[in-house]
């Protein structure tokens, strides 16, 4: 039977904070077990919570990011529960007044995706089960998470992981978090039901708790709707329960039912203040906003006449946009922008990921890459060549016109050089030109390769082939 | 040194002669060491006492008494409630819970009175988690009354307010989330004030119930309730809930009987109705008389919503007790149960069976029970509306009047044991000083006589919330008037 998929996501997304939502502990990812800890975090008796207000300037950028309206009171609530991960006993959090409520991320089919609410909340620690004992490690304790709910509206497996993409690159680009799934700064809970297609009525849920990769996302959300289907078309009914994914069988399995499921018995959190955020302050926050993905990407198609798929890379995060910006602007009309985009995307970006470069500070800036562009663009170099280059730069301060004089890589566009050098490479082959001659064709790639390798890759690839050409078409006429 | 005198002493003389150079940190330190020796074992006053830490702090702060730094507590010997954290030294809160526990830090308080040139003259018993009237409540022992041993101090700052009632030390640090300073200040005749809400940081007082809990001093005078209060004031940006505005001197706008000249006196009509005793009602309306000598204006007012506050504040104080108390988890401090092979459920219910007493597992239970599904709304909420009720009143009386007058207590102290066993009738007595904590007013309780059996009575004077410097202004001119504390000393 045909069933319409309804998915909502949860996502809980490390604020990019240098410290904790209520105390000063360092937020790095990977110290030591409890080195990022005080008295604070630990919920040693006492102490109090103080919010972080950088935490709350991110939040803010996050909800005008996705068009969500501020809300200029909110509240903290304690939200109780006992686990030895969670040092006070209860975890801070915005309950029943978030700071952020609708807002909204546009899919590429033209579907919005609505938004029911931002709130910050703190992270809980982490336990770890040792062979003979469990260990807590509160490294993690007090770490300032968003948490943004989507409304039940998206209809597939790949709309969810597509949601998820364009909410990271959003987190992203406004510098709100890292969106580091790996290290969990960007998690996921995925709530899935069926229903009949038409049906108004939504169909039990089943919430999927923690999926650490788009691909995950995808396969449990996948997993899950077929599950359901069989169920219901056994005659079953679906329980409300919450799931785990198992990336290596690739199924949801139960985790807790809803049955003993926790009252958490919320309570506002009588240390914090209301927090109030003012109209000049959420006013001030919307002016440093930085252009947003999808304007991004519409500017680079329209402007700059980048292909869809190239100006949804170069808008995939800020620093990448603002990098190629810089570069067209340096290098100048010679070369065109989309020319620029395919030589970033296949040359440069890969090189960068591999290297982790933080793209505002990168050891070959934009003027440096237009240098080696522009060389191109003059005829001066190859393409080709400007790999051999750009190796040359990851390695030293050069200038790439340097490095082309050095190592004398300027390109040949002699007309009379190359034609000398494809009649010696046509002399020298008496055997292949024949066999060209008998009709086969492949054979010009063979001299092009041997005309290139005797000119150490510096002739003008271009009028390497067109002399060829023209050299064998002459001869086969004489045959003719 | 001759002028060392039992109950002569104040913090503010002790100040002042220890910076002039006439006493040394280290005599003082040492009259009441030997105090201390004496008497705190008999009336159980101290949960920590150790007098080479005493020493050890009496020869870092002579050293910067010499090199002439600006210190206002000079060698002050200062007792602390053991709910505040104090560094490396056990901080129990009279709990089994918290047996033994140091803590990693000084409360702000702690750390404010250390730089003023405070003496941290050891930790004062109370009941549990400052839960309760009496100080019966405590798991290391009851604290006796010093003016009679077969009576409660108050509580639930009793050993503070005993030890500075014995003169074991000239003042001491209190807690006050429903009457906690003012309730054993008046039945140990000694001064004692709750001071507004946000005034004193509350970093590093292991919290009862947060929107209530205010640290605060008490003493033998009001003056040296100036002089703490003044120490303590201020600013911490370890406490969101702590006001950022500065505050003026207080001990130095201490002006005698003129300042009730003029003064607008309101007696709450709700607290002088008949459950309130003779001889407390008879000690209050003499001093409101001898203040209306002196100038001020008396009227009478009406808190009609104060028939609220019991059931208002033991539902507030318990909802957030129960999420207060949930740390004590046995996890990563405090008592673990011995038992083994428990699952971790097994763990935590077993450690906080034990490590609670009675009457804190039935506040924690009562705080459990209202914030349950579906409770809320008919139990926190409408509490929390009772207050806001509450509020208003006193807002609304002080539109009529400056400063408003009560009793401490329906009676003077009862004896022990009289209420351990009815919880109920232990609640009923903190009707007088509930209100103020939940309008987060400030008040204070200055002796103002005794009754037939002997016991002292307190007189409560409430003002509008950061009005603090009036308060004491209004006290400090009735004592200046009736220096009980002078005239009468407690039978050690």
């Amino acid at each position: 039977m045909a069933y319409e998929p309804v998915i909502g996501l949860e996502v809980h997304c490390q604020l990019a904070t240098a410290s904790k939502l209520f105390c000063g502990c360092a937020t790095k990812f990977g110290a030591e077990p409890n080195h990022q800890v005080c008295p604070i975090c630990l919920g040693m008796p006492g102490v109090l919570p103080v919010l972080n207000r950088t935490a709350v300037d991110l939040a803010v950028k996050m909800a005008l990011a996705i068009g969500g309206s501020v809300q200029q009171v909110s509240v903290f609530s304690r939200k109780q529960y006992f686990y030895p991960d969670l040092p006070k006993g209860y975890q801070i959090t915005q309950y029943d007044r978030p700071y952020c409520l609708g807002g909204g991320v546009t899919l590429s089919s033209g579907q919005r995706i609505r938004m029911t609410r931002i709130h910050l909340e703190e992270d809980a620690g982490k336990n770890i089960h040792a062979e003979h004992a469990s260990l807590v490690d509160c490294n993690r304790a007090g770490t300032p998470l968003m948490e943004i709910v989507s409304e039940p509206e998206l209809k597939s497996a790949a709309d969810a992981a597509e949601y998820l993409r364009r909410l990271r690159a959003i987190v992203r680009c406004i510098g709100a978090s890292d969106g580091n799934l790996e290290e969990g700064s960007f998690r996921c809970d995925a709530n899935v039901s069926i229903r009949r297609p038409g049906a108004t009525v939504l169909g039990t849920r089943c919430e999927i708790k923690n999926l650490n990769s788009f691909r995950n996302v995808e396969r449990a959300i996948t997993y899950e709707i077929l599950r359901q289907a069989e169920v219901l078309d056994g005659g079953g009914t679906i329980t409300q329960e919450t799931l785990l994914f198992d990336a290596n069988s690739g199924r949801t399995q139960p985790m807790r039912s809803k049955e003993d499921s926790h009252d958490y018995r919320y309570l506002p959190d009588p240390d914090l203040p209301a927090l109030v955020i003012s109209m000049d302050r959420i006013e001030g926050i919307r002016a440093s906003l930085p252009e947003l993905p999808d304007a991004a990407k519409a500017r680079l198609v329209q402007a700059c006449g980048l292909a869809d798929a190239n100006a949804e890379l170069i808008a995939q995060d800020q620093g990448t946009t603002r990098f190629f910006d810089l570069t067209c602007e340096a290098v100048g009309a010679s070369y065109p922008a989309p020319a620029v985009a395919n030589w970033l995307i296949a040359e440069y970006l890969p090189v960068a990921e591999e290297r982790q470069w933080n793209l505002a500070e990168s050891p070959i800036p934009p003027q440096r890459v237009a240098a080696l562009l522009q060389l191109i663009a003059a005829g001066t170099i190859s393409g080709k060549i400007a790999k051999t280059v750009f190796d040359v730069m990851l390695g030293s301060d050069e200038a790439p016109t340097s490095i082309v004089q050095r190592l004398g890589l300027v390109q040949i566009s002699d007309e009379g050089a190359i034609t000398e050098l494809v009649e010696r490479i046509l002399t020298h082959n008496p055997g292949q030109l024949a066999q060209y001659l008998g009709g086969k064709d492949k054979l010009f790639g063979f001299f092009i390769g041997q005309i290139m390798q005797a000119s150490q890759g510096k002739m003008n690839p271009e009028l390497v082939n067109k002399i060829l050409h023209a050299r064998l078409a002459e001869r086969r006429g004489r045959l003719d | 040194m001759s002028d060392l005198q039992p109950f002569k002493l104040t913090a503010t003389t002790i100040s002042q002669k220890v910076r002039g150079g006439e006493w040394s940190v280290r005599d003082v330190a040492n009259f009441y060491i030997e105090r201390t020796e004496r008497y705190s074992r008999d009336l159980n006053t101290h949960l920590f006492w150790d007098p080479a830490d005493v020493l050890a702090q009496a020869k870092v702060q002579e050293a910067r008494v010499k090199a002439k730094e600006d210190l206002p507590l000079a060698g002050v010997p200062v007792l602390i409630k053991d709910n505040i954290c104090t560094r490396a030294i056990p901080t129990t809160c009279a709990s089994k819970m918290l047996a033994g526990f140091r803590p990693p830090y000084d409360a702000t308080v702690i750390a404010r009175l250390r730089q003023a040139g405070a003496i941290i003259f050891g930790k004062s018993n109370c009941d549990e988690f400052a839960m309760g009237s009496s100080n019966e409540h405590s798991a290391f022992g009851p604290v006796l009354n010093p003016w009679n041993r077969a009576y409660v101090p108050g509580g639930s700052s009793g050993g503070s307010a005993a030890a500075v009632a014995a003169d074991l030390v000239p003042v001491a640090l209190g807690s006050d989330t429903g009457g906690s300073i003012r309730q054993p200040a008046s039945f140990c005749g000694i001064a004692g004030l709750k001071p507004t809400y946000g005034r004193v940081s509350r970093y590093g007082l292991v919290a009862y119930s947060s929107s209530l809990d205010q640290i605060g001093p008490m003493a033998r005078s009001t003056e040296d309730l100036a002089l703490l209060l003044d120490v303590l004031s201020g600013h911490d940006p370890m406490d969101a809930t702590s006001r950022v505005d500065p505050y003026p001197s207080v001990a130095s706008s201490l002006g005698g009987p003129v300042a009730l000249k003029g003064l607008r006196l309101g007696l709450v009509r709700e607290f002088f109705g008949p459950g309130l005793a003779d001889g407390t009602r008879a000690a209050l309306l003499a001093a409101v008389k001898l203040m209306q000598e002196q100038g001020a204006l008396v009227e009478e007012v009406s808190l009609p919503t104060l028939s609220h506050s019991i059931s208002s504040y033991y539902l507030i104080a318990a909802a957030e007790a129960s999420a207060n108390l949930a740390r004590f988890d046995g996890i990563r401090y405090g008592h673990r149960t011995a038992r083994s092979g428990l699952s971790l459920k097994q763990l935590v219910k077993a450690s906080r069976s034990e490590g609670f007493g009675r009457e804190v597992k039935q506040r924690i239970m009562l705080g459990t029970f209202a914030l349950s599904a579906g409770y809320y709304d008919a139990y926190y909420a409408k509490a929390k509306a009772g207050r806001g009720l509450i509020a208003a009143d006193f807002a609304k009386a002080f539109g009529q009047v400056d400063v408003l007058v009560a009793p401490n207590a329906p009676s003077v102290a009862f004896r022990l044991g009289e209420k351990s066993q009815d919880p109920l009738a232990m609640y009923l007595g903190d009707i007088c000083t509930l209100g103020v904590n939940l309008a987060g007013l400030p008040a204070l309780s200055v002796p103002c006589g005794f009754d037939p059996t002997g016991l002292p009575i307190g007189l409560q004077l409430i003002a509008p919330a950061w009005e603090d410097g009036l308060l004491l202004r209004a006290a400090h001119a009735y004592e200046q008037l009736c220096p009980w504390t002078k005239q009468a000393q407690p039978p050690l």
